[in-house]
């Protein structure tokens, strides 16, 4: 069955674990929670695809947690903080996880975060509304925006971005 | 009585926590984040609060999937720190305080919000370092007990802005119907801006970050009209968790003074906001404590809570 379309689909490179997905990554996820324990992450690492049976993955789900693709892993269903277990098991950092799922090497990622992270500039949005929401006199029932459908949701209200303070630190 | 004095916003990045742990404190990067919470721990040495309730998300330690609850209340004696896979983190055993833990959850649940209760669990980093930046790092014990609540934000959807705020205000009218004098201080924690799931991995908004901070202090109810998309499209989609410090918030005063506040980026992939927040009227418990320490009963601001406690209890019943 095809995913029903999410408002929040429309957020580039970004999978949210949403309810569907946590229904249908249940097996990922509970596999990387038994990664907790020392006697399940020897099994695995003795044997990946048998120890994977025990958790009922799709061939898909399977295949992408054998190739350790993260950002597939996601869109099947996984949630980060599961598959960054999967992660440690591996002996990986975090930022070697994160870094591996934005395509960049870790010390460019590491970089990129030292300066200040990736600019949400650019990466609001798939279909183009790609600026800050703004506030607009004719929104009707802006306090219901949370339940609006996606095409009302650009004409939502918002708050502003443009007025905040630099200064990092006041007493 | 028992009253909420401030709220406290904190970060709880696990890096902060391993940082804790390891002795890296001292270091330049580590260094820029410890250093603004200096202020935050001599404030809380002199705040020194009988209780601390703590909001803050489980991160796949207590909880899996095989259990998502949107409010979990620890109204347990203890909650051991979890094994986040490289041990459990070398902090004390944090003290529940299960009287006023089992209080608030028969208050709150008449009042409609259908908590959790958890009467077994083990707490990860973000109770425990927001913990460690307020109260340090000490050894055998935590100078208070700790009430936590444990709120999901990890699966979509969590519970709106709007029913975090409502919550808060439903806690604080449960913490003033408690009739032991103790000074309460409650924590929201996560955020602020960060997304560290998917290609966009690494997002962080200052400018959004900084408005939010500004809205908790002088427009908090403009807050808690942000929808979800806003949260995830501006402040990453593990940003939501901002909506944890709308509990926070909803529990103190409409006004309230903002008596310190720090932002700094990055920690390990998240943006650091801390900001703690002080009810103008710390001492308008009627409790004998309260009132010594102030020399005077201050009969006008009983009658503001009590005014303020009324219009709450209709609001959270809706």
């Amino acid at each position: 069955m095809a995913r029903t379309q999410q408002d929040y689909d429309d957020i580039p490179g970004t999978f949210v674990f949403d309810a569907e997905r946590s229904r249908e990554g249940y097996g990922i996820n509970m596999f990387c929670m038994s990664l907790m324990k020392d006697e399940n992450r020897r099994a695995f690492k003795a044997d990946e695809a048998e120890y994977l049976k025990r958790y009922h993955l799709t061939p898909e789900q399977a295949d992408a947690v054998l190739k350790r693709d993260y950002n597939r892993m996601l869109e099947l269903g996984g949630n980060i903080y599961f598959t960054s277990k999967l992660g440690a098991t591996d002996g990986h950092s975090f930022q070697y996880l994160a870094a591996l799922m934005t395509g960049s090497t870790q010390p460019d990622y590491a970089a990129m975060m030292l300066a200040g992270g990736r600019s949400v500039e650019g990466n609001r949005s798939k279909s183009g509304k790609d600026k800050p929401v703004k506030a607009k006199a004719a929104t009707k029932g802006a306090a219901r925006a949370k339940s609006k459908p996606a095409a009302a949701r650009a004409k939502s209200k918002s708050k502003s971005t443009s007025k905040s303070k630099s200064s990092a630190k006041r007493k | 009585m028992a009253k909420i004095v401030a709220g406290v916003g904190s970060s709880h990045v696990p890096a902060i926590g391993a940082a804790l742990d390891n002795g890296k404190t001292e270091e330049p990067y580590w260094k820029r984040v410890f250093s603004g919470f200096e202020k935050s721990k001599k404030w809380m040495a002199e705040t020194k609060p009988d209780v601390a309730i703590v909001v803050y998300n489980d991160h796949a330690s207590a909880f899996s999937v095989e259990m998502i609850p949107t409010f979990a209340l620890g109204c347990a004696a203890e909650f051991p720190p979890a094994d986040e896979g490289w041990g459990p983190r070398p902090v004390p055993v944090v003290e529940g305080h299960p009287a006023l833990a089992a209080h608030i959850a028969q208050s709150v649940i008449l009042d409609e919000f259908d908590l959790t209760i958890v009467n077994k669990m083990e707490v990860d980093h973000g109770l425990t370092v927001p913990m460690n930046l307020l109260f340090g790092q000490p050894k055998d014990h935590w100078p208070c007990p700790v009430i936590p609540l444990a709120v999901n934000v990890v699966m979509y959807p969590p519970p709106t802005g709007h029913r975090c705020y409502m919550l808060g205000k439903a806690i604080r009218k449960a913490v003033e119907s408690y009739p032991e004098d103790l000074k309460v201080v409650i924590f929201g924690t996560g955020g602020l801006s960060h997304q560290i799931s998917g290609p966009r991995a690494g997002l962080i908004n200052s400018k959004w970050d900084k408005a939010f901070l500004d809205g908790l202090s002088k427009d908090p109810k403009k807050l808690t009209r942000i929808p979800h998309i806003e949260y995830m499209r501006e402040a990453g989609a593990e940003g939501i968790e901002m909506v944890m410090w709308l509990i926070m918030r909803g529990a103190l005063d409409d006004k309230v003074d903002e008596v310190y506040r720090f932002y700094t980026v990055p920690a390990s992939n998240t943006a650091v906001g801390h900001i703690i927040l002080e009810n103008k009227h710390k001492a308008a418990g009627k409790g004998k404590r309260a009132a010594a320490r102030k020399g005077a009963a201050h009969k006008g601001r009983l009658a503001a809570a009590a005014k303020t406690t009324h219009r709450i209890a209709s609001k959270g019943t809706r």
